[in-house]
């Protein structure tokens, strides 16, 4: 089977079909985490007995980083992929699985501190709010470290048969996860500091 | 860069260049379609037909279970008519079948109507209607009329059937939960969903396999239109019944989330015990319940209808588009405003999703809240009569050839008319007050979506199984199907509105009958109901018909309606493997290229490169 545009890209959109297909996941995903942001605003605003408890600024601080990093090595390894040097592009992916797993590790801590101090999601809204959003972007940080790791390992043997699909679907991995770290860094304001 | 150089030593053996031939093709033009035909034997049975990466098999295997689950919630319905018919009598025949936690001495129970009710919402919109028209026709339909060898995405495409399989199988067993299945009605609306058995966690977890299925679907379909179309067909160009699938998948593709979103919150608060859609201090059975409260049973409401009512846009945009097809083709000509309607349906899918709190006018929102939500819905009711409209006018001067799938789509016009006329009075706060959650309502969703969107399913279905099988179906059975199902169909939805307009509320287990308000229009439930039974008998031709014409049809070759449209250039029954055309088509003109001056056909397919030469 040889569907059109799947490596290259169509002349008169510019994309090749995968590229606008996480285009279009990752519109459905603004959707997705808008709704639990209205969510938040509307539960927030509506209840005049809203408590938040004190979350670990310096740890979310540090995680922010940490994820930002992943991103920009994110970029590096398509990067070293389109000047032709596979062994940069495994060293930089690397380097991007392991800061994500470094971010999970600070993250399991943080919920550990919290159900320490009894804090749970059934102890009140914004502790609901806070569990959901961010295990659901743990969820998402964790497919991303699935699909990172595979193109490491296992997957990288395209490159060697179809290097230019390859290099599509680092870059499609890429678009996923710099996604994924900008929830993060709407949700750090939005859970940390307000 | 350097990747032309690296790709010719690499990928001798998967040259992308060639297109591939269909299977059955008996010589090769060349080496990449014979290694192609060489893979097609290698496929096996499981590959072929139930793991298939080809939009055509998954096409069918979304169409076949969804029809079956649409006919599954067709008897979910005929056990609840028959209750609101003959309230405290046993069910004849299956009554003792229901178990007696569901029916004891074949007496339905009103916990068991609840899910009844539940259920069968779910099941005909999640499960039976949006996999037709935009799981099967969208993706048996959609490659063919653009020119494409397939969706842009394969396996995507397979998975989407898979997970909403599971999420049908999920739906499915939650009737034999303790508790049964979900029964706090199709929209969930807590607090009553948060405190309900078990159903209702499987209800939400199997709803979150139809959403996923449904945005991989919708992924698939909007990029297979901007990317795969073939050369020449421009949007201007496309098929409406593309254009309807276009504006309908980008409505399944944002809506659909923050239903997803409102599901993990419902799921929260039944598993982790939160409060998102839980009011501090709510007594149920005398006993104030724990838990931390403060949250807003409205914030389901509106993440609800942020998807359901672009829902609505996509039960009846897709059903536009196939009547489009059919119409066009029956009488001769081409569409009427064919652009006008491409403007209405992208202006509907935006106004969509913003008509929303229409549904909630009696929530105590606010009446400013109100004004804004009403002017939309009236604003939104201005391009559905313009696509209804220039359908309607199409008809004028054509010379119409009254087969089966016309006359379905021939009632689908009046039928949605009347859907969508009786919505006004819905959408207007003030009659809102007096219609909301009567069997108004009822009438009038089931107005758009019975004799409307399945009437267009079944036109779709008439006009395309040549397509399918290479077979037509009978003339004579589909007119007994369409005349049967089109008389009892008013009869079930008819009164439905004299009951509202008296005030019967919809959910009333009983029909109504020890309410003093509702004595006058009581005695409709049994007419209905009959209505309902016979319904049911009219739809026996149909499945006959489809079975029998499956084998027993007349042998049709691969254009019997003398369409324009390029999925009628493809093969008939096209080769159930990969590839669908013969040769990568090349458009010339617009869809509907009927009765041309001086052509002496009265069709121009949009793949034939020049007219014929006129001679006189």
């Amino acid at each position: 089977m040889e569907i059109p545009y799947n490596v290259e890209e169509r002349p008169d959109t510019g994309l090749y079909n995968g590229k606008l297909g996480i285009w279009l996941f990752l519109a459905s995903e603004v959707m997705l985490f808008g709704g639990l942001f209205s969510s938040y605003i509307l539960l927030r605003t509506g209840d005049p007995n809203w408590f938040k408890p004190e979350l670990s600024v310096p740890m979310a601080t540090l995680n922010t980083m940490v994820l930002i990093s992943s991103s920009v090595t994110m970029v590096m390894a398509w990067a070293s992929l389109r000047l032709q040097d596979f062994k940069k592009f495994r060293l930089f992916s690397a380097a991007t699985f392991l800061l994500a797993c470094a971010f999970m590790v600070i993250k399991g801590f943080e919920y550990n501190t919290e159900f320490s101090h009894h804090l749970y999601p059934s102890s009140n809204n914004f502790m609901a709010t806070y569990f959901t959003m961010t295990g659901l972007h743990g969820l998402h940080v964790l497919g991303g470290m699935v699909v990172i790791a595979y193109l490491w390992g296992p997957g990288s043997r395209m490159w060697k048969t179809e290097p230019e699909r390859f290099t599509n679907r680092v870059e499609i991995t890429g678009l996923y996860w710099h996604f994924v770290d900008l929830v993060w860094i709407f949700l750090f304001p939005a859970l940390y500091l307000l | 860069m350097s990747f032309s150089e690296k790709r010719e030593e690499g990928v001798s053996e998967h040259d992308s260049e060639v297109p591939e031939a269909p299977e059955g093709l008996s010589e090769p033009p060349d080496r990449g379609a014979a290694e192609a035909h060489g893979a097609h034997h290698q496929e096996g049975f499981l590959r072929k037909y139930i793991f298939s990466i080809d939009h055509k098999v998954i096409g069918l295997q979304y169409g076949l279970t969804a029809l079956l689950f649409m006919l599954f919630g067709f008897c979910l319905m005929l056990l609840m008519r028959w209750q609101l018919a003959f309230p405290g009598q046993p069910i004849p025949v299956i009554g003792g079948l229901l178990g007696n936690a569901n029916a004891p001495g074949g007496v339905m129970l009103p916990e068991f109507y609840n899910q009844l009710g539940a259920m069968h919402g779910t099941i005909m919109v999640f499960l039976g209607v949006v996999p037709l028209v935009v799981g099967a026709f969208g993706n048996y339909f959609v490659p063919l009329q653009i020119g494409a060898p397939d969706m842009a995405f394969p396996k995507l495409n397979m998975m989407s059937y898979w997970v909403y399989f599971v999420g049908g199988v999920i739906m499915f067993v939650s009737f034999f939960l303790p508790g049964g299945a979900a029964n706090s009605g199709w929209t969930s609306y807590p607090p009553l969903s948060n405190i309900a058995t078990m159903g209702q966690t499987a209800w939400l977890l199997g709803m979150v396999f139809l959403i996923t299925s449904s945005l991989l679907g919708s992924i698939n379909i909007i990029t297979t239109i901007i990317q795969l179309r073939a050369e020449g067909l421009t949007y201007m160009r496309m098929p409406f019944f593309i254009w309807s699938q276009f504006v309908t998948s980008f409505l399944l593709l944002l809506a659909f989330p923050p239903l997803e979103a409102a599901g993990v919150m419902q799921l929260m608060d039944r598993l982790a015990g939160t409060s998102f859609f839980m009011p501090s201090g709510l007594v149920v059975s005398g006993q104030v319940l724990e838990g931390a409260g403060g949250g807003s049973p409205l914030l389901w409401q509106h993440l609800f209808w942020f998807l359901a009512h672009p829902e609505v846009y996509v039960l009846i945009l897709p059903a536009m588009g196939i009547v489009a097809e059919v119409i066009a083709n029956n009488t001769r000509k081409p569409l009427w405003g064919y652009k006008a309607m491409v403007y209405a349906s992208v202006w509907l899918g935006f106004m969509s999703f913003i008509v929303w709190a229409h549904h909630m006018f009696l929530t105590g929102m606010g009446t400013v809240m109100s004004a804004f939500f009403q002017t939309t819905t009236m604003i939104i009711s201005i391009p559905s009569v313009v696509i209804l409209t220039a359908l309607l006018i199409s008809l004028w001067g054509g010379s119409i050839r009254f087969n089966t799938p016309m006359l379905f789509a021939l009632a689908f016009l009046p039928m949605f008319g009347i859907g969508g006329l009786t919505g006004l009075p819905l959408g207007l706060a003030p009659s809102d007050i007096h219609l909301h959650d009567t069997y108004y309502v009822i009438g009038h969703f089931h107005y758009v979506v019975a004799p409307g969107t399945i009437f267009a399913i079944f036109a779709g279905i008439y006009f395309w199984f040549p397509k399918f099988t290479g077979r037509r179906m009978s003339e004579s059975l589909g007119k007994i199907h369409f005349w049967g199902s089109f008389i009892f169909m008013n009869g079930v939805f008819g009164p439905m509105f004299l009951q509202g307009l008296a005030g019967v509320s919809r959910r009333l287990y009983d029909g109504g009958v020890q309410y003093s308000h509702a004595q006058d229009v009581v005695q409709f439930n049994q007419f209905m109901s009959y209505s309902a039974f016979l319904l049911l008998i009219a739809q026996l031709p149909f499945i006959f018909n489809f079975f029998w014409s499956m084998r027993m049809g007349e042998k049709v070759g691969n254009n019997p309606w003398q369409a324009t449209t390029l999925d009628w250039a493809a093969t008939s029954s096209p080769p159930l493997g990969h590839g669908n055309f013969a040769e990568v088509p090349v458009v010339w003109r617009g869809p509907y290229e009927y009765s041309v001056p001086g052509h002496e056909e009265d069709f121009l397919p949009q793949n034939v490169a020049t007219p014929a030469p006129q001679e006189g």
